[in-house]
């Protein structure tokens, strides 16, 4: 079964990090809320696993800053 | 218009039993003739288990109320004998139309499969539904089945005693008492039994209300279920259209939860309302308004000794996805061959706790399912609205997020997995008619397979010979052999065989598969058979 992948794994991590931001540039909160929504949705369709879907939940959750115990 | 819910149907009567010395014992009392009800009644009379029904009332359904009937309900129908006048009179629709906001954001067609004597759907007023019901039943008593049904008659006390049931009964010409070996209650969401017996209830109160118009109109709308999230005539709440027979369209309009449901109803008020959702132009007339809210709740259990509970008075959805009289007809199609197993001595009394096993599973599917739709219809938290709302958006472009649209997910058959009368299966065979799943149709030698199956214990043998009758421990079991060649579409083989060469099930007499093989053992079969009539 395929697991979450916590390792480095994005080519020019600093570019994907700035078209990132790009995106959201000059939007207001509620519209940038939005294409988050939007994006986890396609990510998580293009990713499909559903065993590491819950992973990336868990894993999301659980992270130092994450509310969640 | 259609008015026939203003007709009485079964008027009170003075019966005898109200002049008698001693309570009257009966075997089996119903409380309550609506759909499910009259399904229990007349399911028992079919196989001559003598039946009183009793109901307050002497009418069918006020107003349209239940308008979506399934596929499996309508094949149950069919072994109680009166499926035709449902599908004959009711509306068939396949096409879904999801609107989002100003715009259709997709459509969709339930596709349904080929070889089925019946549609997926149909929708037909819950008046209509209860007549053809009440005609059988009629039909029935004509042909001298022991069933009598008593308008008028209200239940007002419950007395569970340790080998029947004692109950009061209030009529015109005051109360009288009655006594019953079994009592099915089937008395609706509010259940007064439930109640007189102090029992539980619990589930999850949705704080919304929902307006419910019934109009009269020479519409050129399709025959199509539109669902509307956020449409500009009813911001930030949710809409629904969906035909029914005779011009009656069905009109859902969500309306929140603070609002003065005396005012809401008024027409004055109602009107603007849908003329603001079908356009200035359309002429129609209101045949019935009402406002509801639900909850998905369910008692703890069904069986209380012999008071058993069925349909909305053992368990309540919301309405999206049509899982309540249609899980309700499942319930009554799951207890009366158990209830008649005991009766007779056939089976042990634990037999029914299995009924209870069978629908508190469905129920919680079906209250799982229902809860998931109004959390989508309804958002209860602003991230639960920007997903609701991502979804929509992508749905109108990327067919991936389509599926995650949730508009109610329409009530298909429970299979009982892991149920305690499911015997052995065979590995290869097609997991859709494995243990636990209704029996699928299929086209059989000019007639259709559901026709040949229910109300016994049968052997289904395809490519195999299996005994014309069997019997173990005074239950028979009745051999039904079909071969390749009774099979001219090979929906047969599809959906009984797979890669096998030949299969033999048992089915249930409620068209449940009970247990199933790849040849014939009557070993085997003789331990299936005593572990799915909870003798093993």
């Amino acid at each position: 079964m395929a697991h979450l992948n916590t390792s480095a794994n994005i080519a020019g991590p600093d570019d994907f990090y700035a078209e990132l931001l790009a995106t959201h540039e000059g939007l207001s909160k509620a519209e940038s809320d939005a294409l988050n929504a939007r994006l986890i949705l396609l990510l998580a369709n293009h990713i499909g696993d559903r065993a590491v879907l819950t992973e990336a939940l868990a894993a999301a959750a659980h992270a130092p800053g994450g509310d969640k115990a | 218009m259609s008015k026939i819910f203003e007709t009485p149907l079964y008027p009170y009567q003075r019966s005898a039993d109200q002049d008698a010395s001693q309570p009257v014992r009966h075997p089996v009392i119903v409380i309550g003739a609506g759909p499910i009800g009259l399904g229990a009644a007349i399911d028992l009379a079919q196989q001559d288990v003598p039946v009183l029904v009793l109901d307050d009332n002497d009418k069918v359904s006020w107003g349209s109320r239940a308008i979506c009937f399934a596929k499996r309900p309508l094949e149950i129908l069919d072994r109680l004998g009166c499926g035709d006048p449902m599908v004959d009179k009711g509306v068939v629709w396949n096409t879904g139309k999801v609107f989002f906001d100003e715009r259709q954001v997709y459509g969709f067609n339930l596709l349904p499969e080929e070889g089925h004597r019946r549609p997926a759907f149909i929708n037909l007023q819950q008046y209509y539904f209860e007549l053809y019901l009440y005609e059988r039943l009629r039909e029935l008593e004509a042909e001298g089945k022991p069933v009598q049904i008593r308008g008028g008659n209200k239940v007002v006390s419950v007395t569970p005693k340790d080998d029947y049931v004692a109950l009061t009964v209030d009529t015109p010409d005051g109360p009288y008492q009655l006594e019953t070996d079994w009592l099915i209650a089937c008395d609706g969401a509010g259940s007064p039994t439930r109640a007189m017996m102090g029992l539980d209830f619990i589930g999850r109160v949705f704080e919304d209300n929902f307006l419910i118009a019934d109009v009269v109109m020479k519409a050129d709308f399709p025959t199509e279920r539109w669902f509307w999230f956020d449409p500009p005539f009813n911001r930030n709440q949710s809409a629904l259209l969906h035909k029914q027979p005779d011009d009656v369209w069905r009109i859902d309009l969500q309306l929140g939860w603070d609002i003065d449901k005396e005012e809401e109803k008024k027409p004055e008020n109602v009107i603007p309302r849908l003329k603001a959702m079908l356009g200035p132009d359309v002429e129609f007339d209101l045949e019935w308004v009402s406002i509801y809210t639900f909850q998905c709740r369910r008692m703890e259990k069904f069986r209380h000794g012999r008071v058993i509970f069925a349909g909305d008075a053992a368990h309540q959805v919301s309405p999206f996805g049509a899982r309540g009289a249609n899980s309700g007809l499942q319930d009554t199609d799951n207890l009366i061959w158990k209830l008649k197993l005991v009766m007779d001595g056939k089976a042990p009394e634990s037999l029914l706790d299995t009924y209870d096993w069978e629908r508190v599973y469905g129920a919680d599917e079906n209250i799982l399912n229902s809860s998931r739709s109004t959390d989508f219809i309804t958002p209860k938290s602003e991230v639960s609205r920007q997903f609701r709302d991502a979804v929509l958006d992508l749905s109108e472009t990327y067919e991936f997020a389509r599926p995650f649209v949730n508009s109610g997910r329409l009530s298909v058959p429970c299979t009982y997995d892991g149920s305690p009368l499911n015997g052995p299966d065979a590995a290869g065979l097609p997991v859709r008619t494995r243990p636990g799943s209704p029996a699928v149709d299929a086209p059989v030698s000019g007639g259709w397979l559901l026709d040949r199956l229910g109300d016994k214990f049968q052997l289904l043998a395809i490519n195999t010979e299996v005994p014309a009758n069997l019997e173990e421990g005074g239950i028979a079991i009745e051999g039904l052999s079909l071969s390749t060649g009774d099979d001219p579409s090979g929906a047969l083989k599809d959906r009984y065989l797979g890669k096998a060469a030949s299969a033999v099930y048992l089915m249930r007499p409620d068209q449940h598969v009970a247990a199933r093989w790849t040849a014939y053992d009557e070993t085997a079969v003789r331990a299936a058979l005593n572990t799915a009539t909870g003798r093993a």
